[in-house]
């Protein structure tokens, strides 16, 4: 029988992978593979307590999360294709038109 | 037998989550994120979640990877961008020990809680996509409305965004 803890510390190491990701990367798209990773330790952690506390609750939950994810990448990719329309690179560091 | 497939899929999720942070070309990221989907729906199968299992396939590696991969091969990315921020030295060392830290906590907590009625046993009367229908559309009907129009909304505004602009002449004549 395998730990309910063991689940949540694969689930803690993925997310501060994608965490790191985040912060050390500058390609937009990697940025966005970075969340991506994040989200999917977050589902591995709703699915596991689901499991072990044998609620339902956590797989409907994490259902939304997979919903979110996909809308999510559809903005962000669009938003790459305009952004990179202009000739700006897709650096996040060159995309500060919105900043004051 | 479950823990060898538990070790397998763990490894090689998280080997597959440093790669895609790691690598330089964008391509070998995004193929090393879809080693990461598979691997975690390797877990939600371990964890009895065959319908998320499904589903993440799918949708994760079957359209939202495509799209990754899509709108990387469309922008034609040269990877001479720079590729660590200037003071990401600095950030390792107290992110890795936060993380130990972090692991050492989660390793020895015990984690109990009050259980509810979905028992690996009654899940299987049926089967797991049955058990996740009926809790969606009797207890969870408002919030998958939501979701339902949250993705319309997405799609729409993806659909705006990536438009090709008309210039002002064109919009005249026309």
């Amino acid at each position: 029988m395998i730990p309910l803890s063991a689940y949540v510390a694969v689930s803690a190491v993925l997310f501060a992978t994608g965490l790191l990701g985040v912060l050390i990367r500058r390609n937009f798209i990697i940025v966005l593979m970075s969340v991506e990773i994040m989200l999917n330790a977050a589902t591995i952690n709703l699915v596991a307590f689901s499991h072990y506390l044998e609620a339902m609750q956590g797989q409907i939950v994490a259902l939304f999360i997979i919903a979110i994810a996909a809308g999510e990448a559809a903005i962000g990719l669009a938003i790459i294709i305009v952004v990179f329309r202009g000739k700006i690179s897709t650096n996040v560091d060159e995309m500060n038109l919105l900043k004051w | 037998m479950a823990f060898v497939f538990f070790a397998y899929f763990a490894v090689v999720s998280i080997v597959a989550g440093i790669l895609t942070v790691a690598l330089k070309n964008p391509v070998q990221c995004g193929l090393a994120l879809l080693a990461l989907l598979l691997h975690v729906s390797g877990l939600f199968v371990l964890l009895n979640a065959e319908f998320l299992w499904a589903v993440q396939v799918i949708v994760y590696a079957g359209a939202i990877l495509v799209l990754y991969l899509f709108v990387l091969m469309l922008l034609n990315l040269k990877t001479d961008d720079r590729y660590f921020h200037a003071k990401a030295p600095y950030l390792l060392a107290p992110a890795v020990i936060g993380l130990a830290y972090l692991l050492f906590l989660l390793v020895r907590s015990p984690f109990g809680g009050s259980r509810g009625d979905a028992s690996t046993a009654a899940i299987l009367i049926n089967g797991d996509a049955h058990a996740i229908g009926i809790k969606m559309f009797s207890d969870y009907l408002l919030q998958f409305e939501i979701i339902g129009v949250f993705l319309t909304g997405a799609i729409v505004g993806a659909i705006v965004l990536a438009k090709t602009p008309k210039s002002i002449e064109t919009r005249r004549d026309s």
